[in-house]
């Protein structure tokens, strides 16, 4: 076997790297790094010319250089030499250098393109891996423009080698993931599904990934690979395990090719052809049947790779949900599993047994392994075990079950881990409230939760509580009475104070009867944790004082001396002062009849899904990886809604009416290039478009229902944009729905009368468009059903970075970009009076820099940035030059690419 | 679909070895990422499975002397099969640089690349025979 020495080949190189480890500081580093640039650049700009061994250690060179995180602004067009060189060495470096310094120069690009090119019509099978890997690598725009259309002929052809193949058809799935628009379907369709049936095994594992792929975006064309698939797996399983040498790993038959094909399968229903789903029946009895086999080895990489297969064929059974037999054998074998010694297994079934327990099948199989389960939320050293554990407990609690789930995951929330107790918070509330049958143990549970992790209590959770006692009589007595009870404790958590404040005010009349709760033993127990909340919860507190005076006419005098004391009636917080004061009015004026219906009884809420439910999934939401640190990043709402809300987020008003709607979570990524027509016909609204192309915030819809605002903010090839959806009515909207293409319904169903709620898209520009993508929303009003379409603003030059630069550079920049079809002009007449402040916050927010002392006539305005796409980086300039005489405007941009100068043409030019 | 989103080497101080992407990234963003893996992986003793949630994808990992291999895939992708799919390419390495060690993958970052390409490409596994893979890495190193 081959065995390789140290930088074997390259000694210069070897040389350096060994002089770079031995440098003692990072200023030593940075001076011997230094010294080798400058070496290389003499001996790029040299006389002589460099011969390809030569060229290929100096670009090795560079980028061992980028690769220690340095910058790199040379040695690319070496680089590219070295692709169009005839040995493998030379052309490897080359090839490599290209991949990692991905450059989107488009001089170079042309270049990289041709000699690609020439190695895929090399017939040189390794110079053709070559190219297909950094194609595979890079996946830019602009290759799969040169080479989508190519790739399907070389991946079918009949004397391709297997190893061209494989890399082929992966390089195909690349350029469908990044472009899927420039790989259309056709002939080679067919042609890929029968490379399952490919001997080589390689070929058909590399042609599985790209077949799950295209699949999972159109599995109409692609049907057939299910019975293909189900015949290779068949004979994988059945195989002994020396018929597949080369794939056989530590005793298991092709464990990743198994799993490929078993990933495969989960694209479609269970075969409806009923041989080739007994045969498949039998493949997944069988890895089943090997699962409880003695092991052929006892190294761990023979049972990782066996479980590999087996977790994946339970995916599958799961995914099916269709053979009672199959999952409670599944759910057995994973039943053996939470004891196994090795933590992987134990972590895995639980999480595998999480999904089991939610089909009708095996739901009872899995709620035997309860004791187990809750030993493990004990006895686990690893958190995200211990985590798994909580899940899955929360997945098999049921009305039987219920009462002993909740006390043992209220006894772990004691001492679990601050990372996960808002999560079991919001755990316990819902079981706690779906599975109760008896209310006084619900009024219990949570006052419990409240009691031992009150500072991971949201307001939804105590919101709900209160909710609850208000709409169920038979309970309110109970939650005075234990509330008083629990209040009683010397130091008791704000939470506590909140709900008690709000049940006693509402319902401390049944419990008034014993001397014990008199009505003013309950006002000072209430009032001894006066003084130690916050605003919010004395506000609720106050209102609980005036309902006090409605209920017990005793202890209004007590009362009112409260709230004419000056700490109230002249409080420095304005809300708690203005509640003193029309309290204290209200209480002096209006008769009792008068006190009686305004302080009047809450009425019962309206049934509706828990909030606490839909925040909960809201925590599991989808997102994506640039985002996830941001996610927890909460705005509260758009200026000019805000102001609105201020002052009415106390809870004297309709509990659920939450204004501060907590954040939607990320959705999924908005992809811009994605279909965006609206699928029902309705007229796409873009009346307040184009008022966006400067600025980011603003009401970008409005009628008489609906009010959406928006808040958006970008960086570089991303964006955020917050949309704020207003109910302008006093009723309800339901069934409220709002999405994108490709995006998940991210919003709650329900938007109360008066309420907003946001959700939050994430955008990426992944190269320059025209079209804006369209949110679709629809809702029903009282029976009706409304369809709104919106445009919405997220416009090519969002994605601009201004760029700062000295006169000289921008008539550099000017001048290169001179070529007819880059510069795009237009002539047009003010639609604005011309001043000149106006314009020169309209150029800041489309993006640009303006460069103040570059254009000779002071009168003119020019600018200059960069839009950053995801596959390119496109530099702009642009002139505008105001005649006020005429009241006309001349804009001219100037880009190095045409679609680029016309589109930002056309939206600047509306503007003035 | 779920495909490989990173490949990180890294030892215990937190020097990369090896860093492949198979999703854009910018400079910056790379960076964060390799800190914040080397950050939750470095944490974990032999008692912590070999997984762990990232951001919302989790990270696969196994250790190797002073060493961490580490894949980023999706949540619901199989532990297991990336789990044994870092051992496999290690015993790769091992038999083509004859008993691997960290200095092999400095010296030899460029040929590291081809072995991966060999094993990995766009996200997914591509070749997972080691017989065929040190053929192919044996006539690849007979054209120097």
């Amino acid at each position: 076997m081959p065995a390789v020495s140290k930088g074997d080949g390259m000694r210069g190189l070897a040389v350096f790297i060994s002089d770079i480890r031995n440098c003692k500081s990072k200023e030593a580093e940075i001076k011997r790094i230094n010294k080798e640039l400058a070496n290389i650049r003499s001996k790029f700009k040299g006389d002589k010319a460099l011969d390809g061994y030569s060229k290929k250690k100096y670009v090795c060179k560079l980028l061992f250089i980028f690769l220690l995180g340095h910058d790199i602004d040379f040695g690319h067009m070496e680089a590219v030499n070295l692709l169009s060189s005839n040995k493998y060495t030379e052309k490897q470096i080359g090839y490599l250098f290209i991949s990692v310094l991905v450059n989107s120069n488009s001089d170079l690009i042309r270049l990289i393109n041709n000699a690609i090119k020439n190695d895929l019509a090399s017939r040189n099978p390794t110079f053709m891996n070559l190219a297909l890997h950094c194609i595979a690598n890079v996946g830019s725009r602009e290759m799969a423009e040169a080479f989508a259309s190519e790739i399907p002929n070389i991946l079918v052809a009949g004397d391709t080698m297997d190893s061209v193949k494989q890399s082929a058809a992966l390089c195909l799935l690349r350029l469908n993931r990044t472009s899927p628009d420039l790989v259309p379907m056709g002939e080679w369709t067919a042609r890929v599904v029968h490379l399952l049936n490919d001997q080589h095994l390689g070929v058909v594992t590399a042609a599985t990934s790209l077949i799950t792929t295209l699949a999972q975006k159109s599995p109409d064309d692609f049907k057939t690979s299910v019975s293909l698939a189900v015949a290779r797996l068949s004979r994988i399983v059945t195989s002994a395990s020396i018929d597949l040498q080369d794939y056989t790993y530590y005793f298991v038959a092709a464990p990743w090719l198994s799993v490929k094909l078993l990933r495969l399968l989960q694209c479609y229903p269970p075969p409806e052809d009923a041989a080739l789903r007994s045969r498949l029946t039998e493949c997944l009895e069988t890895i089943l049947n090997k699962a409880q086999e003695p092991p052929k080895s006892k190294k761990v990489q023979h049972s990782n790779a066996k479980n590999a297969v087996l977790f994946e064929a339970i995916s599958l059974i799961i995914h099916h949900d269709s053979e009672p037999t199959l999952l409670v054998r599944a759910c057995n074998q994973l039943g053996q599993f939470l004891q196994h010694r090795e933590t992987n297994l134990r972590y895995l079934a639980l999480e595998s047994m999480c999904t089991l327990a939610s089909s009708e099948f095996s739901h009872e199989a899995v709620k035997t392994h309860m004791e187990t389960v809750i030993s493990a939320l004990k006895t686990e050293r690893d958190v995200s075990v211990r985590q798994r554990a909580v899940d899955l407990l929360y997945a098999m609690c049921d009305r039987s079950n219920a009462k002993q789930i909740v006390a043992e995951m209220l006894s772990y929330l004691e001492t679990a881990d601050y990372s996960i107790r808002e999560e079991i918070v919001l755990k316990v509330a819902i079981l706690a409230e779906k599975y109760a049958v008896d209310y006084t143990w619900y009024v219990d549970t949570i006052l419990n939760l409240i009691r031992i992790a009150g500072d991971y209590v949201s307001e939804e959770v105590w919101y709900r509580v209160i909710q609850i006692v208000i709409n169920r009589d038979d309970v309110q007595g109970y939650a005075a009475k234990t509330v008083f009870e629990a209040l009683q404790a010397p130091a008791c958590h704000e939470n506590l104070v909140k709900v008690g404040g709000y049940i006693l005010g509402e319902f401390g009349n049944l419990i008034a009867g014993d001397s014990r709760s008199s009505p003013l033993v309950q006002f000072n127990l209430l009032h001894s944790k006066f003084h130690l909340c916050s605003v919010p919860t004395r506000a609720l507190l106050l209102s609980a004082y005036i309902k006090f005076i409605n209920l017990f006419p005793e202890v209004k005098a007590t009362i009112q001396d409260v709230l004419r004391s000056d700490s109230q009636l002249r409080n420095a917080d304005v809300e708690l002062q203005q509640r003193a004061v029309e309290y204290l009015r209200l209480s002096s004026i209006a008769s009792t009849d008068i006190l009686a219906t305004v302080l009047e009884e809450m009425p019962p809420f309206p049934e509706r899904e828990s909030s606490i439910l839909a925040k909960l999934k809201k925590k599991k939401g989808p997102g994506n990886l640039p985002d996830m640190d941001d996610a927890k990043r909460n705005v509260n709402g758009s200026t000019e809604h805000s102001e609105k809300n201020e002052g009415s987020t106390y809870p004297l008003t309709d509990l659920l009416n939450l204004n501060s709607t907590p954040s939607a979570g990320p959705s999924l990524l908005v992809d811009v290039f994605s279909d965006s027509s609206s699928p029902a016909s309705v007229d796409v609204s873009e009346e307040n478009f184009l008022r966006f192309v400067c600025k980011n915030n603003g009401v970008i819809y409005e009628n008489q229902l609906l009010q959406i605002g928006l808040k958006s903010e970008y960086r570089q090839n991303l964006g955020r944009m917050y949309v704020f959806y207003g109910n302008k009515t006093s009723t309800q909207f339901l069934n409220f729905s709002s999405s994108h293409y490709k995006m998940d319904k991210a919003v709650d169903p329900v938007i109360e009368g008066g309420a907003q709620v946001q959700q939050i898209l994430n955008i990426e520009c992944v190269s320059d468009f025209t079209d804006a993508p369209v949110l679709n929303i629809q809702f029903r009003y009282g029976g009706a059903l409304q369809n709104i379409a919106v445009k919405l603003p997220v416009m090519l030059n969002k994605f601009f970075q201004p760029t700062e630069m000295t006169s000289q550079d921008f008539f550099q920049r000017w001048k290169q970009l001179g070529a007819p079809q880059q510069e795009v002009q237009k002539i047009f007449k003010a639609k604005h009076p011309m001043d000149t402040d106006v314009i020169k916050a309209k150029i800041l927010g489309f993006g640009v820099a303006l460069l103040d002392g570059v254009d000779p006539n002071s009168e003119n305005f020019v600018g200059a940035g960069v839009i950053h796409t995801k596959n390119s980086q496109v530099g702009c300039l642009l002139r505008l030059e105001p005649n006020a005489q005429a009241q006309m405007y001349r804009l001219t941009l100037r880009t190095s690419r045409d679609s680029v100068s016309q589109r930002l043409c056309d939206l600047l030019s509306e503007q003035f | 679909s779920l495909w490989i989103r990173f490949i990180l080497i890294q030892n215990r101080a937190g020097k990369t070895r090896l860093a492949k992407w198979y999703m854009q990234f910018d400079d910056d963003e790379k960076q964060k990422l390799i800190e914040e893996v080397h950050a939750v992986v470095t944490v974990r003793d032999a008692k912590h499975t070999n997984f762990v949630e990232f951001r919302n994808f989790k990270i696969i990992y196994r250790r190797y002397a002073g060493l961490y291999f580490c894949i980023c895939v999706d949540v619901t992708d199989n532990n297991l099969a990336y789990l044994e799919g870092i051992h496999n390419f290690v015993e790769v390495l091992n038999e083509y640089f004859h008993n691997v060690c960290e200095l092999d993958l400095v010296f030899n970052f460029y040929k590291v690349y081809t072995v991966v390409d060999e094993m990995f490409l766009a996200g997914e596994i591509r070749e997972t025979s080691q017989t065929k893979v040190l053929k192919q890495l044996l006539m690849l190193q007979s054209l120097e």
